[in-house]
């Protein structure tokens, strides 16, 4: 029997829980004993009941980031993973545009969305590029990485099994590259929501499809700092589901070989 | 020394009698040639000369060992019968023909690396069923050569577990399975058991020769143990380095099948011995 401390569902679960709690409450209290204002640094009790007073237009802020992130990570999934077997396909190919992938990724955002939001009509599909933009390059490189990370003897092996090109991508290389491509998976839902904020920052499209970073600059226009707070937690809300629900498709198709993914044994 | 080795000689003649009374095969010399390694030589890209040109012939139902120091060219040599790589110069011929020979009916061929080699991400059977998956055989007939392989090397019941799972011994039987599924009628192994503990390489080397003895199978067989390559062979080659060439040859007459009594007898002792012998003056020959 092992102590409720140390057991594995305390550890994980109840330990971090019992930490938030504490921090919030230590933050209640600083902010009730020295009476700080709500304008200034808003009680977490002031949140909170501005998340219920002003659930509807921030819910429907929320979706629409979301949307924006989404799309954009669906996008650069697809095309990242296109771009990536396009690249390992032929080494000139790959000399030719991988440079190009880089620009890309080391160039700031906030430097190019007002370019694409100037040259983009349409501000929601000009986000939506932006966001990808920052998504895509994550999902290029460990993709590519992956489909070369065979096995050297495997490869060997399938050569004297004479199996043909398709067979090696399908039965080798793809299932090779698997554990690579959702480490990319990962870091890009991250970036697609920060890519998404950005460009809203950048853009700042009010009326009906408002973000949660144009509720974000509104808010602090209007010194409604409680609704900032609020529209702040439920970007990293929107992030940290994100994350999860990519580390447990991670686990749900490598759970059962992959070293990253499996328990160790007790 | 001598005294116990006798001592222990003697207290197997029981079980070697009971060897004898089999109906014993030794394998012919005269033999179909399996593979034909005609002045094949190997140049490096970087200008190393791996093999100097060698000939050798393996014959139909050998056990041939390759055997000498590190850097002779055995696993090089291994390459080309393998067609992973093409000599420099000289020609090899497969069944008296190209490599196109090689997946013919009757002509199959398997490689056994020094690793295990399993795909991570598959169970156990679906490792083993590769070679007939990647050749399009159909489900029945791969299902019932799966269960055949996996029943020699004595895997059936981990037939469901990921390779993580095994032991490495139990994954290096897996990796025998998977070039036993075809059936193959040469066998080319680059030190599989170099890795076990050598109880476990005792156990594979003797399920092995059983299973080389039941079949019209022959084997090419890269080692670094003495003792591993006079227990298997019918023949032993050994190889000089720098540059890698063939030294000399040892042919084993012990018949077959031969079980652990034949590890501890005198024979084997001698044998081993000369083979030491001619492995030390392979070294010396091997400059540098």
């Amino acid at each position: 029997m092992v102590p409720l401390v140390r057991s594995e569902a305390f550890l994980r679960i109840v330990s971090p829980a019992i930490a938030g709690a504490a921090i919030v409450l230590l933050w209640e209290a600083f902010c009730r004993a020295y009476q700080i204002p709500d304008y200034l640094f808003p009680a977490p009790s002031a949140i909170a009941a501005t998340l219920v007073t002003d659930a509807q237009p921030l819910m429907r802020a929320l979706w629409m980031t979301m949307r924006v992130a989404l799309i954009a990570f669906a996008l650069a999934t697809i095309l990242g993973t296109l771009i990536a077997f396009t690249f390992v396909q032929s080494k000139v190919i790959e000399r030719a545009f991988l440079p190009y992938a880089v620009v890309l990724q080391v160039t700031p955002i906030v430097a190019i969305a007002p370019l694409i939001i100037i040259l983009v009509k349409d501000t929601q599909i000009a986000l939506i590029i932006c966001a990808t933009i920052i998504a895509i390059f994550p999902i290029i490189a460990n993709t590519i990485l992956g489909l070369r990370s065979v096995d050297h003897g495997l490869t060997n092996l399938f050569a004297l099994n004479k199996a043909n090109r398709l067979q090696t991508l399908v039965r080798l290389r793809i299932p090779s590259a698997l554990p690579y491509f959702f480490g990319g998976l990962r870091i890009s839902s991250g970036l697609a929501l920060i890519g998404a904020v950005v460009a809203e920052f950048v853009a700042g499209t009010g009326g009906r499809s408002a973000g949660l970073a144009y509720e974000i600059l509104q808010a602090g226009f209007q010194l409604a700092i409680p609704r900032m707070f609020a529209a702040l937690f439920l970007i990293t809300a929107a992030g940290i589901v994100l994350f999860v629900a990519m580390a447990g498709l991670s686990r749900l198709v490598l759970g059962e070989w992959h070293e990253s993914e499996v328990a160790p044994e007790t | 020394m001598t005294d116990a080795m006798r001592a222990s000689a003697v207290e197997h003649i029981p079980s070697l009698n009971l060897v004898a009374a089999e109906p014993v095969r030794t394998r012919q010399e005269s033999g179909e040639p399996v593979v034909e390694i005609l002045s094949a030589e190997k140049i490096f890209a970087n200008g190393t000369r791996g093999l100097d040109p060698i000939d050798l012939t393996i014959r139909e139902g050998e056990f041939v060992s390759l055997i000498g120091p590190s850097g002779c060219g055995k696993s090089t040599l291994l390459k080309l019968v393998a067609g992973l790589s093409e000599p420099t110069d000289g020609r090899l011929f497969w069944w008296r023909g190209g490599f196109d020979k090689v997946g013919e009916p009757g002509r199959q061929m398997s490689f056994v690396f020094q690793d295990p080699t399993l795909m991570p991400w598959s169970r156990v059977e679906t490792n083993v069923r590769l070679p007939l998956d990647l050749a399009g055989k159909s489900k029945a007939e791969a299902k019932q050569r799966v269960d055949a392989a996996l029943n020699t090397v004595g895997l059936s019941d981990y037939r469901r577990h990921f390779p993580r799972q095994l032991s490495g011994g139990m994954r290096m039987r897996a990796s025998i399975a998977r070039a036993l599924v075809t059936d193959p009628n040469l066998l080319l192994m680059d030190e599989p058991f170099g890795a076990l503990d050598e109880f476990t390489r005792n156990k594979l080397d003797s399920d092995l020769v059983s299973l080389w003895f039941g079949k019209s199978l022959s084997v090419i067989f890269v080692t670094h143990s003495i003792y591993e390559a006079i227990f298997l062979s019918t023949r032993i080659v050994v190889m000089a380095a720098r540059p890698g060439r063939i030294f000399g040859e040892m042919t084993i007459s012990e018949p077959h099948p031969r079980d652990d009594s034949f590890r501890t007898s005198q024979r084997f002792a001698q044998l081993c011995r000369d083979l030491s012998g001619l492995l030390t003056e392979a070294s010396l020959a091997s400059s540098g």
